[in-house]
């Protein structure tokens, strides 16, 4: 690339199209990959808590993630509002 | 006891083959004793690399039949003395190697060498799996293009999951990045994935970069592996990447452009 196409601003730069697509694509396949233990442990989870809290089937969510050097075990309940 | 050592990629036409014979030879020419086998059953090449295709005899899937000792087919190299290769079949049953066979190949070869290279059939079938499975060391060779750093994530998830030292539960199998065919040039005008945006999507350590060079074609022309063209930057570059394996601190050379002239840069070129 030259610097006239630079300050005209010609030609796109595929390399960060490029980029952002991996980003995405690889980032849905990882989370294609998760553990498969993750939905037994969600209802397992649900059912504990559901001993002493009443919450919906569909207010716990559980997810792992890889960042950087770690995996991530996030655990997100939603209480019910209070009466 | 030996290293095993697995050269892969999911992808193919990436360098595994020419990476393998270079990295083999850089290994047994620092005086280790190595052997490097081919796991590409039904589409033997790294004998042609090698220059060694007229010296097969006998293979891996005749040794794992019983049909010849291991000894018998392993060849010696004829660059350096401390490097041997183990040829695959030409068979076309899929089936030919099987798992107890690679296993009491590598555990034999483990009592002779220091480091056992594995070099990966494309794709992630049996060939590639069985490469893989005894690897204490990976080096993922990937271009700085979309398909093959998408099939280098694919085969580090499965690295991760179906190698013996994961099924054992063993310490991981240690990940190294090879970034090959790597065009300095077009990094800078924004039209090649660079190093860092390699190693930001995959996140794996960075073993070395090897440019794109009419090097290699003239070496696997003739059946020498790229580190022994001496003078080139491919085998500076993949002395370097044997270098830093065995722990040595070597900077990144061959990875910024050449300089260009002033008019050059001005009307592109």
């Amino acid at each position: 690339m030259s610097l006239l196409d630079y300050f005209l601003g010609t030609r796109k730069k595929t390399a960060s199209v490029a980029k952002e697509r991996l980003q995405l694509i690889l980032a849905h396949e990882r989370a294609a990959d998760a553990p498969d233990f993750l939905p037994a442990l969600q209802a397992e989870l649900l059912a504990v808590i559901a001993k002493y809290i009443p919450v919906d089937q569909d207010k716990i969510k559980v997810t792992m993630e890889r960042r950087g050097d770690y995996e991530v075990l996030e655990l997100n309940i939603l209480f019910p509002d209070q009466h | 006891m030996a290293r095993i050592v697995v050269v892969t990629s999911g992808k193919g036409g990436v360098g595994k083959t020419t990476t393998s014979a270079a990295f083999a030879s850089g290994l047994a020419l620092r005086g280790h004793r190595t052997v490097v086998i081919d796991f590409d059953v039904g589409l033997r090449n790294l004998d042609l690399v090698l220059g060694c295709e007229r010296r097969v005899v006998y293979d891996v899937v005749n040794v794992i039949h019983g049909e010849a000792r291991l000894q018998q087919a392993l060849i010696r190299d004829k660059h350096c003395e401390n490097l041997y290769v183990l040829p695959t079949s030409q068979t076309r049953d899929k089936d030919a190697l099987t798992q107890e066979g690679v296993a009491a190949i590598m555990e034999e070869l483990k009592q002779d060498f220091d480091y056992i290279v594995c070099d990966s059939p494309a794709g992630i079938e049996r060939g590639a799996l069985m490469a893989l499975y005894h690897a204490d060391e990976a080096i993922v060779v990937t271009n700085p293009e979309v398909s093959s750093v998408r099939d280098s994530d694919r085969i580090l998830g499965i690295i991760a999951a179906r190698s013996r030292r994961a099924e054992a539960g063993q310490e991981p199998v240690k990940e190294h990045l090879l970034l090959t065919r790597y065009a300095p040039k077009r990094v800078q005008g924004g039209e090649m994935l660079s190093i860092d945006d390699v190693q930001e999507l995959l996140r794996i350590p960075l073993l070395g970069v090897i440019p794109e060079s009419e090097s290699v074609l003239q070496a696997s022309n003739q059946g020498i592996p790229a580190i022994h063209m001496k003078g080139t930057d491919v085998a500076a570059a993949y002395e370097d990447v044997v270098a830093r394996f065995l722990g040595e601190d070597r900077p990144l050379r061959f990875t910024q452009p050449e300089k260009t002239g002033f008019f050059k840069r001005l009307f592109g070129g």
